[in-house]
């Protein structure tokens, strides 16, 4: 054994920076086990952008796309529709759309690009159930507005542009997703100018 | 291990025993998979030549164009045929069962072929058709003996003759085919044939395993980290031993 | 803080104790050379399948129908999919590379002798179930060499007399290796085997930390109690446990001192093992076998069939017997007879380098044979093969009955009374 005395800084040393490498090397490591995690190509694949054809869509009619697995809803809303959702503003969560429940193109007080042609996620942002369209129907839920979104698990309730009136437990609008017109009859939902 | 192969496909068939003798030598494919201009060609004329029978059921197109460097939008309008969408897997519409009609067998998918059999068997295949007029396609191959593959690439080689030689073996002489010469009837000169083929080769072996050059990349990196690891671990080990020795 | 936390937990489970029983306070021979170092790698090899075995099977799919797409999928479609299997592909050989090592290491410094017969015996279920991990997972990527491989291996149990067709059926559930073959092999590579394992491997570590690690000297560290001079004794501080029933000598706490060589061992080993996974993990068809990048297709056997190098040594010894029976029983054996270590060597000196120059030979020999038998089980065969695969089949079992021979009245040189270095 040497008689030389213990070089504790030296040793200290050493031994964090071995540490700390060691560490570093460690969560390296991790790395491609958490990135495995992410979707794959297939799950990407399978949600790339949706193209939907409007030409047969009726004023007042709604229809269901998949995208990324989710439902999406297309609504051609009537004058009328539009014009109810003035009346209720003040019930409203956000009338204004100030959360980021969608894109700045669809920040507007029709939540959509074009006024009668709406288009939403159809998940009830409170726990996932997808919310029934009350045709007609909707009054007996929001007096003065006949037309809306109900969500059966809970009772959340949403207007034409899907935005959460107050006092039910939805916090928040109807996510749009980013869609884009490519030309009067055709959108592609999932892609918009400028958003990956 | 690819001459097993070629030789293990026609164990059935009752020519076994004259096709089991040592295949030719291989040629040296040459390939680069960081070529990437080599890469896109070689994609052209895969989606071209090979598609048609040949499907790449396990690779996509939109990862393919990313990684050889082809611009989504140019890859979907040129190198997509079928309408397919880009993120789908490289697949034809030719049924199986139809295929083993035409051909004898179905043409086998094309992903892995460059695993299976290595870059080099690839090059020298498709630079060993000749004519050989008792064949239903009118070609046959040196690699391959009695291949069920009409030559594709011909357009571009020109019709390849056999260069033949008299050979003794096992005590009877027999007419071997040692070299191919084209008669000139194609698109391309012996040169650019050449690369055109390396260029498949080359696509062909980045299909086969897409992850190589950033296995690469990310191995140097990660070498180096170690190597700094190791050095630290080395000081740290002989300073605590000063202890002991 | 920190202290109040160690009390809490050490008040409920043992934490400290075993830590300073089984590491801080651990006596090793301060002697340990570089064949010491594998036992360590075998752990982290160990956790490497075991954690990328895990992330595998999240996208792996076991059915004949799915199994070879899924795996291009992980390798193509899944980020970073492409190195989790080489990782673990890799990892399988390195496995094999590191307990072969490890095996010497007990060989020549006769880690088996008294009082470390269980311990060995604990290893040789290891080496079995590693193999029979190896096997199982082989077949999971569904290529070709996974079909045939399983076939050829299972067939062997059709050499059995009366029962082997029965069994064989039995073993495979279906007349053809099929996708209730690939289920059952998934289950029991994925979580009955890997659970063995982890406990043989801890039954090992307790075996071997009661007994005590041997050395390259092969001279007990532990000695009769008081028979030790107080300024012989180490100036480290090693568990009652250790000192209460033995006087210690020429040993060194396990940490910091093994785990600072240990931690090198590991840099090192990650440096070769890396360069393999990212630059080579083929391995120039050692690692993974070209024609298993084909589908598995039962009317179509690939021309030659190998198993994985690891088994080749084993597979040759199989191969070049002419009789299926004893050729089965001879492969069997070849395992069995190392298991028999302890008792068929019955010299009293334990390291090779106090032993005598015949069996210095003995061992050089049996290493030549195994990596011949290796070779020839990895080719495909020749006349020429054949006859020195029987030669080597022959001098891999003269081996042990040499052994049994000289060891009992051996020559040996005088051992040291205390370690040497």
């Amino acid at each position: 054994m040497s008689n030389a005395p213990v070089d504790n800084g030296r040793r200290r040393f050493l031994t964090i920076a071995t540490s700390v490498v060691g560490g570093v090397g460690a969560a390296g490591a991790a790395v491609p086990f958490i990135a495995s995690w992410s979707p794959s190509e297939r799950a990407k694949s399978a949600g790339a952008p949706v193209e939907v054809d409007i030409s047969k869509l009726e004023p007042g009619q709604l229809i269901r796309v998949e995208w990324r697995g989710k439902p999406v809803w297309v609504v051609f809303r009537t004058p009328k529709m539009l014009e109810q959702m003035k009346v209720h503003e003040g019930q409203l969560r956000d009338p204004a759309s100030d959360e980021p429940q969608q894109l700045d193109s669809a920040k507007n007080p029709y939540r959509s690009k074009r006024p009668e042609i709406f288009v939403a996620v159809g998940i009830c942002t409170h726990l996932g159930c997808s919310p029934s369209f009350l045709q007609g129907g909707f009054g007996e839920k929001v007096e003065g507005t006949e037309d809306g979104f109900f969500c059966p698990c809970h009772g959340s309730k949403f207007d034409m542009a899907g935005r959460v009136f107050q006092s039910v437990p939805a916090p928040l609008n109807l996510e749009v997703p980013p869609y884009t017109f490519i030309d009067d009859t055709t959108i592609i939902i999932g892609e918009e100018e400028g958003v990956a | 291990m690819m001459k097993k192969l070629v030789i293990g496909l026609f164990a059935l068939l009752p020519t076994f025993a004259m096709a089991a003798g040592p295949s030719v030598p291989l040629m040296d494919a040459g390939n680069d998979l960081t070529d990437k201009a080599s890469l896109q060609r070689g994609a052209k004329l895969f989606m071209n030549y090979c598609l048609g029978c040949h499907q790449m059921q396990y690779q996509r197109y939109e990862r393919t164009f990313r990684d050889i460097g082809i611009p989504t939008e140019i890859g979907e309008a040129e190198l997509i045929f079928d309408g397919s969408k880009v993120g789908g897997h490289i697949l034809n519409a030719m049924e199986e069962d139809d295929a083993a009609k035409w051909f004898g067998a179905a043409p086998p998918d094309l992903t892995l072929v460059a695993r299976v059999r290595g870059a080099d068997w690839i090059y020298t295949y498709l630079k060993s058709f000749y004519k050989d007029d008792s064949r239903p396609f009118g070609v046959n191959n040196t690699v391959f003996p009695l291949v069920g593959m009409p030559h594709v690439l011909q357009e571009l080689q020109g019709l390849p003759m056999p260069i033949t030689e008299e050979v003794e073996e096992h005590g009877k002489t027999v007419t071997k085919v040692v070299g191919i010469k084209t008669d000139g009837s194609g698109e391309m000169s012996t040169d650019e044939y050449d690369q055109a083929v390396r260029d498949l080769t080359n696509f062909l072996a980045y299909v086969g395993e897409p992850s190589r050059l950033q296995s690469e990349a990310l191995g140097i990196k990660v070498l180096g980290f170690l190597v700094i690891l190791f050095i630290l671990a080395f000081f740290l080990k002989k300073e605590y031993w000063r202890d002991v020795h | 803080m920190f202290g109040n936390i160690i009390n809490w937990i050490d008040e409920r489970i043992p934490m400290t104790r075993v830590w300073n029983m089984h590491i801080a306070q651990y006596p090793a021979p301060k002697n340990f050379n570089f064949w010491y170092l594998f036992g360590s790698l075998a752990i982290l090899v160990l956790v490497n399948q075991i954690l990328t075995g895990i992330w595998l099977t999240m996208n792996y799919v076991p059915s004949a129908e799915g199994a070879f797409a899924s795996v291009e999928y992980i390798m193509r479609d899944v980020e970073y999919g492409w190195l989790l299997r080489y990782l673990h592909s890799t990892g399988a050989s390195a496995f094999f590379i590191v307990v072969y090592l490890h095996m010497f290491r007990g060989m020549i410094y006769g880690s088996y002798q008294k009082p470390r017969e269980l311990l060995w015996l604990f290893g040789m279920l290891i080496f079995l179930a590693l193999m029979a991990e190896a096997f199982m997972g082989y077949l999971l990527p569904w290529g070709q060499m996974s079909f045939w491989g399983a076939q050829v291996i299972i067939s062997l149990f059709g050499a059995i007399p009366v029962i082997g067709d029965d069994l064989t059926l039995w073993i495979r559930g279906d007349y053809v290796i099929s996708g209730a073959t690939l289920n059952r092999f998934f289950a029991l590579h994925v979580i009955a085997l890997p659970l063995v394992l982890v406990i043989l491997v801890f039954l090992h570590i307790v075996a071997l930390h009661e007994v005590g690690s041997n050395n390259p000297d092969g001279v007990e560290i532990k000695r009769k109690k008081g028979s030790v001079a107080e300024e012989d004794k180490p100036k480290f501080k090693f568990h009652e446990y250790y000192t209460d029933k033995k006087d210690i000598v020429d040993a060194i706490p396990f940490h910091p001192y093994y785990t600072v060589k240990d931690i090198l061992g590991v840099a090192g080993f990650l440096i070769l093992f890396c360069w393999v996974v990212f630059f080579m993990p083929e391995m120039n068809g050692f690692f993974l076998e070209a024609p298993n990048f084909e589908a598995a297709n039962p009317l179509k056997t690939p021309e030659h069939i190998f198993p994985v190098w690891y088994f080749t040594p084993f597979y040759a010894i199989l191969r070049a017997i002419p009789d299926k029976l004893i050729g089965v029983i001879a492969m069997g054996a070849s395992i069995v007879v190392l298991a028999l270590l302890p008792w068929i060597d019955r010299g009293k000196v334990k390291s090779i380098r106090y032993r005598c120059g015949f069996h210095k030979l003995n061992i050089a020999q049996f290493v030549v044979t195994f990596v011949i038998l290796g070779w020839i089980g990895a080719t495909p065969q020749t006349d020429f093969k054949t006859l020195l695969s029987q030669i080597t089949t022959v001098t891999y079992f003269m081996f042990f009955v040499l052994l049994f021979v000289y060891s009992k009245n051996e020559t040996t040189k005088p051992l040291p009374t205390r370690l040497t270095k």
